[in-house]
């Protein structure tokens, strides 16, 4: 008879209940796990077995409608899905279990994911198409139409990238990298005739794209591999294709890297902040900048810049292989 | 073994912002042996500015990088996260998609080059661990950082997407990456371990979006601070430069001051060596050092 291995780990549970509670507390269960255990196994054992109280959402069991979603060790996971051997390798043998976000917890790990619908219903997450009553025949998309969406309709909404993204945490009004991938699902769409409409919703400062730092986190937690920062690069192309771009300090930012390639193969530090901050901007800049200067880190001169050899090759392939106007 | 060789693609803000990173790089790479060859020729890799702008152009440029390491026969070695990753990405694209690449050795015909995909990319602090080795390195060590308290702050282009970059950062796990700390440890120092050590530090929307960048690089600076942190580490020039200068917008922002001495990777490893500061650039810090 062989003997299924098992580990004795600790899952550290975050509880918290917002009607009467004023803070959360972590309770530790300890328990025998074997190497085909899931989360979420673990969390209906903890309910079953242990405290009957505790409180999380599950429902399709197979990794596909996203309720599941919630962070271990500081990672969001589809509980689901999520091989327990596999986390304790990276987290070790205690492992710490918390709602997507806990200043949203309602109920343990249960939360108030309004934000992140409202986010959805922002980017417009339908097609918008003026289709006849009575066509005769159907709309027939190819093969290589459908591909265009990278892959962006299998999002499961789980809000895994959502609640993984820091900038979604500090600024309330941002999209969001799951409504971006909507959004994007939807402008790649060749039945889609929105294009502007929505692309101006993504395009707007503080809540579009332009406000994406490029951590990559999305990209990372995402369970289906959707990878959503490759659909928010997209989004930016999509803006200045359609013409759409406007002059402010996101989109003087992306532009100037391409003159200041063509002119000096590097990158013109000092002139990428001025010209993005269209000189009178400068001010935010200068007590930092003059101590840059100090520090021999910047130099006083901003038109004094590095140049890279051979920046004639440099400047007729920006010359040849232009494919953006702004 | 034979000596170790790379081609140097420096990338901008060590020839700019941050010229000590290129002074402490030229130094290490000396005392240990490793030959750097300077990519003169290379260009900017767009910085993920450019691809939002001009995606097509970005592979051009990129690829153009490779061609002039492909042609010396090295293995491109990065100093700066966001190379490593947008040049990664450049490679990882054309080498699976025939097509594509065609179309950018197009352009690059124009110039009398082609992209072929035969050179490796590779971040120097992953050159250094898995080509030079971190057993070797410690033997080398003369004064023992033992008294500090060392945060690593990873830079997300080294870690993130973990896809890009699994062979040739030697598969770092992107929520517990352990190569920096494994370097301070090496170095005699006392790693420290905090939430934000995997975090971003806002670099890319400093200009846009001032406000999320600052709360970031407060957080990064407060979690190494609240951990008994002497001092902060990175491998990236990018997180160096927000992390250095920034520290009184993120004071502002996340409501407490927050400061520390930063070092590059490589200047941590030279103090190590008993290379003098000097020699490292430390002038060049806007949080002085304060602790030789």
């Amino acid at each position: 008879m062989s003997i299924i291995p098992t580990k004795k780990l600790v899952f550290r549970v975050f509880r918290f209940n917002a009607e009467t509670d004023y803070l959360p507390t972590y309770i530790n269960y300890e328990m025998e796990v074997t190497h085909e255990e899931v989360i979420l196994d673990i969390l209906n054992r903890i309910k079953w077995d242990i405290d009957g109280s505790l409180s999380y959402r599950r429902s399709c069991r197979h990794g596909i409608c996203g309720i599941c979603s919630i962070k271990v060790g500081g990672k969001a996971v589809l509980a689901c899905k999520e091989n327990v051997f596999q986390l304790v390798e990276t987290f070790g043998e205690e492992l710490l279990i918390e709602p997507l976000s806990t200043k949203r917890s309602m109920k343990d790990l249960i939360i108030d994911k309004d934000d992140f619908w409202v986010m959805h219903d922002k980017v417009k997450p339908y097609l918008i198409s003026d289709v006849e009553e009575h066509p005769e025949h159907e709309h027939i998309v190819t093969p290589n139409e459908a591909e265009e969406l990278l892959e962006a309709d299998y999002c499961i909404q789980c809000g895994a990238c959502h609640y993984s993204c820091p900038v979604t945490e500090i600024n309330e009004q941002f999209i969001g990298p799951a409504a971006f991938v909507k959004a994007y699902r939807f402008e790649a769409d060749v039945r889609d005739d929105a294009h502007v409409e929505r692309l101006d919703v993504v395009n707007e400062e503080v809540q579009g794209v332009w406000d994406c730092v490029k951590c990559m986190e999305c990209a990372e937690v995402c369970p289906k591999d959707i990878n959503p920062i490759e659909k928010i690069t997209k989004l930016h192309n999509m803006v200045f294709a359609e013409g759409i771009a406007k002059n402010n300090i996101a989109t003087r930012h992306a532009v100037y890297f391409k003159d200041s390639i063509a002119k000096h193969g590097q990158l013109n530090e000092a002139g990428l902040v001025i010209y993005s901050e269209k000189g009178y901007g400068m001010y935010k800049h200068l007590k930092v900048g003059m101590k840059m200067i100090a520090k021999g880190k910047a130099h006083i001169n901003p038109l004094i810049v590095p140049k890279s050899e051979k920046l004639d090759e440099i400047s007729k392939l920006v010359k040849i292989s232009s494919t953006s106007k702004f | 073994m034979s000596k170790l060789k790379y081609a140097l693609f420096t990338g901008c803000t060590a020839r700019q912002s941050t010229p000590e990173q290129m002074m402490s790089t030229m130094a290490i790479a000396d005392k240990m042996g490793i030959e750097l060859e300077v990519l003169e020729e290379a260009s900017c890799c767009g910085a993920s500015h450019l691809q939002d702008y001009d995606d097509f152009l970005s592979l051009v440029l990129n690829a153009r990088n490779i061609c002039y390491a492909e042609q010396r026969g090295m293995t491109m070695v990065t100093i700066c996260n966001t190379c490593q990753l947008n040049t990664m990405m450049t490679k990882r694209r054309l080498d699976k998609d025939p097509e594509l690449k065609a179309k950018v050795n197009e352009k690059l015909k124009e110039v009398g080059l082609e992209y072929k995909g035969t050179s490796e990319i590779v971040h120097f602090l992953y050159a250094i661990i898995d080509d030079f080795g971190l057993e070797k390195l410690s033997k080398m060590v003369v004064k023992p950082l033992a008294e500090f308290n060392i945060a690593p702050f990873y830079g997300c282009h080294n870690i993130r997407p973990s896809e890009i970059h699994e062979d040739s950062n030697n598969h770092e796990n992107a929520y517990a990456p352990r190569s920096l700390d494994d370097l301070i440890l090496a170095c005699g120092g006392k790693n420290v371990d905090y939430d934000e050590k995997n975090k971003c530090c806002g670099f890319h929307a400093e200009l846009q979006a001032p406000h999320t960048a600052a709360v970031l690089t407060g957080n990064a600076i407060m979690g190494a601070m609240d951990n008994n942190a002497d001092m902060m580490v990175t491998p990236c020039p990018l997180c160096h430069l927000k992390l250095d200068t920034q520290y009184e917008h993120a004071s502002k922002a996340v409501g407490r001051d927050v400061k520390l001495p930063v070092l590059h990777m490589q200047q941590m490893i030279g103090l190590a060596f008993g290379i003098d500061g000097k020699d490292l650039g430390i002038q060049h810090h806007v949080s002085e050092i304060n602790f030789l």
